[in-house]
This record gives C-alpha cells, structure tokens and sequence, in this order.
C-alpha cells in the first residue's frame, strides 16, 4: 500500500484558498471546453430532431441544401408515383412538394436585417412533421396570401406576431397562425401555400419533394430508382441525414475553434497547476523527506504528489461543468452557412460532453502535477530532512 | 549472522571501517574516518559531538537513508551497504524507526494515522494495524489524542506521537537525531523517560544524536565523534 489517498487530497484542502484560485483557471478551461461542445451538440441536435428517420427528402444532385436544390414540376410529379411513398389516412400520398427562398427581415428591437427561410408548403407539409404543431392562429388557406411563422420568427422579427403583416415577394402576407416546432430548425421559417410563394417569387421549380416511406426499411430501394432513373437529376437522402450534413460545417467549424480556444487557455491553467504544485512540494520537502525515510519509495511520493494534482484538476472540473450546465438556459441565434438562413438553438449538454471536459480537467491536472511530483520523488532524503 | 559483544550481549549493529565524505564544488570534505564500532541489542547509545563532527552522517548511514563511500554497516546481520535505493526503502520500513528533532509528522494527518502510515508498507489488514496503533500510543500515554492532528498536540506530545510510529513497526533499532532538541525541559525529561522506557522495558536499542548532556545522561553508552574520528 503507498501513501493514503486522504494525505493528498487533504493536503489541497489544507491550503483551501490556493486550490480553489487554481481550480478556478482550470475550471474556466473546462468552461470554454465544454461550452463549445455544447453548442456544438446543440447545434447538430436542432438539426437533425428537424428530420425524420422515416422521412426522405429529394433535392437536385449535388445540392448541399434546398436552398441551392431545384426540382422540376415534372420530376416532383415522378417522385410523387414512386410506390414507396405511404399514403395518409385521406388516400393522398404523404408527400409534399416544396419550395424555399431566402429573404432578409429585420429584427424587432435592433432593425437589424437577418435572413430567414420561406417554405412553401403543400398540403401534407404539416402531417410529415410531427414535431410541429400549430399554437396559435390557424393554417393559411391555400390560394391566399397567409403565411404562418415560426416561434422563433414570431419572437424576434418584426411583423412576424399573429396577426402582424410581413412584406416579401412585392406583396404583403399575413400571419395568420405561429406554429410550434420545439427546438429544431422549423422554429426559424416562415411557411406559405408553395403554389402562392412560386408566383410571389416567380420561381418555376420547387426546392424539394419531402416524402414518408410507407416501410422505413424500403429507403435503400427509392434511393437507388430514384437515383439511377435517366429523367431525374436527383438525389434522395434520409431527412436526419440531410439536416445532419447541413450542420457539419458549422459544428465542425464550432468544435475547431473550442479546441483551438481551450488548448491556448489550458497551457495557463496547466502553467498554474504547475505553479501550485511546485509550491506545494517545496513546501513539504521535510515531509517528502521524512515519509522516504519510512520507507516509502520514490513511486509513492511520485503517485502522492500527481494524485493530488488530478484531485485539483477535478475540482476544476466540476466546478466548470457545473458552471457550463447553466449555459442549456441560452438560447443562441446565428447563421446557418450551409442555407444561409437565421437558426437559433440552445447549448445542449451530453453524458459524453460531461465525461470529455472530466478527462480533459484530469489531463490538465496531470500535465501541471507531473514536473513537481518527478522533482519531489527525486529528492534526495538526507538533504530533504536537513531542511528543517 | 549476529557475534557477541565483549559483555555477552547480541551485537545488532556492527560498523567497519566506515568513511564518508562530501563533495562541495572541487573540494572533498570528509565527514567521517575509518570509524569501527559495534552496538550491541538492548544498547541505549549516546552519539555527541561539535557541530560538524560526523554524528549525524553517522546515525544517516546506520538508519540506510545515506550511502557510504567505503566500509559496511552490518543491522541484524544484514549488510546494508550492499543494498539497492529500493531495497533499502523497503529494509528501512521493516528494521528501523526514526525520532526526528521537529518530529515530522504530517500536519495533515491525525496522530492515529501519523503512527498508522508505517504500517501501510505492511501486510497487515486494517483491523491489525488499528490494533498496533492502539497499543503503542498506550505505551506512549496518548490514546485518548488520536484523533487530535499534531497542530492541536504539544511538541512533547508530537514527539511521543513520533516516537509510537517509530516503535510501530517494532523495529529493530531506533534512530534519534536531537529528540529532546526542541522541547522544553519538563517535555524533554518525559521523551528521554519514555526513551529509557522502551530500552529498559521493551528491549529497543537506540542510537540517539545529542548535544544535549541531560540527555546523554539516559545512555547506557556515549560514544565522542571529532572530526570524523571515533574518540571515544
């Protein structure tokens, strides 16, 4: 048995004030770490809850969004009969041919222009998207100029409240419902009878065909005829592999600079560790000393020092996932690169995320304890005691 | 393999042509000359001496926490000159027990678990190291302050805490360096007492460092070191 583990971790509370001031550079690494992971998953997490596993979505080959995609009015016609498509409970297939643009709105508040996404929705629209339901207000009458917006919309730009009017398109549209998406994508876009916004925007083609598989199991097979049919230019992806490819870039983007964040923060923290610790073994040269004279070997003194370094780390650990759990009360709005559009979402916290910024706090309180334990485990016993 | 002291008795500590000395810069000081002796098991020896005389060197290379440059140092029979840094770790844990000037204890540590860290180098099971630790802080007089860290004790008491995990292991010598050094005189007569105690009643044999005359006095045995030189 070596040196109990009570000594070092008794040790770090002995001298409370110094351990809490270097725990808290760490724990703010762990912050930033952890943050930006969060906000990483939240951002992958509102884009892909936006789909639906059993929902196929088909845009133009080698389109990265709808925004970017255009599906002929006969091509949509050709999908429609694909005998994969589930049929709804009014004998009409679930499929919803669909077009999207972009549009700048200013904010309410600041007047600032943001993007947002028009969608123009068929019929079936709202039935392939269960996580959207309407909360306010009622569903656009087909062949009118009504739109409904998303809580999102409604909240923060101007003119986008029930009853208020938004112009876009050379014409004005009313708000006539706010539809409730929870926290995917949907909650940024303002809907409207495709056939309407089409003429609004003078666009002959839709965006997408948005279709439910009547077995989920059967998507290999649409894919393929859709794919290998000469009259097609498309492409057809599962709709949660669609919203997850529009969120890499940015995640990725996201996950990049956290990284690059938190290493150039953790060499200070690790720094300070080191500093703390080299205190802390200078301080005890007579007890490193004294314990190697009782025969405890270089090896404990050395497992001794780094355990308590780790338990530092630690400390700084969970006091920064601590802090970063409050950060899934944010909300955070920016831009999607990949369509371009206003997309807010919310730092989202994961077992996984948890566990990371753990092992990165105990890798840092390892990187800063290692010197100063090697130091105190090499120092030579008689002089050691000679200090006193 | 253990001789016979001249008066019959075991010699358990057996020192043969023992030099040391310290390099400072290109100068080599010696420290300690082409000293021999012997103490024999039950002894309770005086080492005194000026400032600079070796004594401490000595009680160093005898406790195996210092390496000689020539001679051996036979404990128990065993040569420790010969030993490796570890094996030597692991020899001191078993076949000594330190009394230090400051006493060294953990600050952190309760005078329980001060007295119980030897132990941890042990076999022994938690039940019997509580059983030890109990008994020798009897012997010492302080089982009602186990508990109590050595910030809340006198330094008369630290050093019988010290001295109950010296005694823990039951080693076979124990080494002082000024045990009475930094007590006053009431808690210093109360240590040596202690001290006499364990070679009268326990049979220890101790080996102490001492400018202390008082002290000195307790031993069975002084032996003068002088310049290196065994004097006496």
């Amino acid at each position: 048995m070596g040196i109990p583990y009570y000594y070092s971790f008794r040790n770090l509370w002995t001298r409370r004030l110094t351990t809490i001031l270097t725990a808290s550079g760490m724990a703010l690494v762990v912050f930033v770490f952890a943050a930006t992971l969060m906000l990483a998953e939240g951002l992958r997490r509102t884009l892909v809850e936006t789909g639906s596993w059993d929902n196929v979505v088909v845009i133009r080959k080698s389109a990265v969004s709808e925004v970017q995609s255009g599906v002929e009015r006969l091509q949509a016609a050709i999908v429609e009969t694909q005998p994969e498509v589930a049929i709804g409970a009014d004998g009409r297939p679930l499929l919803a041919k669909e077009m999207m643009v972009l549009i700048n709105l200013p904010k309410r508040g600041s007047d600032k222009p943001a993007n947002v996404i028009i969608r123009g929705i068929g019929p079936s629209s709202l039935a392939l998207r269960p996580q959207v339901s309407l909360k306010e207000g009622r569903m656009p009458r087909s062949g009118s100029a009504e739109v409904i917006a998303g809580a999102s919309i409604a909240k923060r730009f101007k003119g986008g409240g029930l009853g208020e009017t938004l112009h876009f398109g050379m014409r004005n549209w009313t708000v006539v419902g706010v539809f409730d998406a929870g926290s995917t994508g949907f909650s940024s876009e303002i809907w409207g009878d495709a056939d309407q916004l089409m003429q609004a925007f003078r666009r002959p083609v839709y965006s997408s065909v948005l279709f439910k598989l009547r077995d989920p199991g059967s998507f290999t097979v649409v894919k393929q005829r859709i794919e290998s049919d000469p009259r097609l230019t498309l492409e057809a992806k599962r709709e949660t592999r669609y919203y997850l490819d529009q969120s890499e870039a940015m995640a990725k983007f996201l996950s990049i600079l956290g990284i690059a964040l938190t290493v150039t923060f953790s060499l200070g923290a690790i720094i300070g560790a080191m500093i703390t610790m080299y205190a802390a073994v200078a301080n005890r040269i007579v007890e490193i000393g004294t314990l190697r004279a009782l025969g405890f070997n270089k090896r404990s003194i050395l497992g001794a020092f780094i355990l308590e370094s780790l338990f530092l780390g630690l400390l700084g650990g969970v006091i920064g996932l601590f802090l970063a759990s409050f950060m899934q009360l944010i909300t955070i709005s920016t831009m999607n690169w990949q369509s371009f559009a206003e997309l807010a979402f919310s730092f989202s916290m994961t077992f996984a995320i948890a566990w990371k910024s753990l092992v990165f706090s105990l890798v840092m309180g390892f990187v800063g304890g290692v010197l100063p334990a090697f130091r105190a485990a090499r120092m030579n016993i008689v002089d050691a005691l000679r200090s006193s | 393999m253990r001789s016979e002291a001249a008066e019959g008795r075991t010699v358990i500590v057996s020192i043969e042509g023992l030099s040391k000395s310290y390099r400072r810069g290109n100068q080599i000081i010696p420290v300690l000359q082409d000293v021999s002796f012997t103490i024999a098991e039950g002894e309770f020896l005086a080492l005194m001496g000026p400032s600079g005389s070796g004594k401490s060197t000595l009680l160093n290379l005898i406790a195996g926490i210092d390496k000689v440059d020539t001679g051996s140092i036979l404990v128990g029979g065993a040569d420790i000159t010969s030993l490796s840094e570890a094996e030597l770790a692991s020899w001191r844990a078993i076949h000594v027990g330190f009394i230090f000037q400051f006493y060294n204890l953990m600050p952190v540590l309760t005078a329980f678990e001060n007295v119980e860290l030897p132990l941890l180098l042990t076999g022994l099971g938690r039940k019997e190291r509580r059983e030890h630790v109990e008994m020798v802080l009897n012997v010492v007089g302080l089982a009602d302050r186990m508990d109590h860290y050595p910030s809340q004790l006198s330094g008369g008491q630290q050093q019988r805490v010290a001295i109950a995990r010296a005694i823990v292991t039951d080693p076979e010598i124990l080494v002082a360096d000024e045990p009475t050094g930094d007590l006053d005189r009431a808690s210093a007569e109360d240590v040596l007492t202690l001290m006499d105690n364990l070679v009268h009643e326990f049979g220890k044999t101790i080996i102490m460092v001492t400018h202390d005359p008082r002290a000195a006095e307790k031993a069975h045995l002084i032996r003068h070191l002088e310049k290196g030189f065994l004097s006496q």
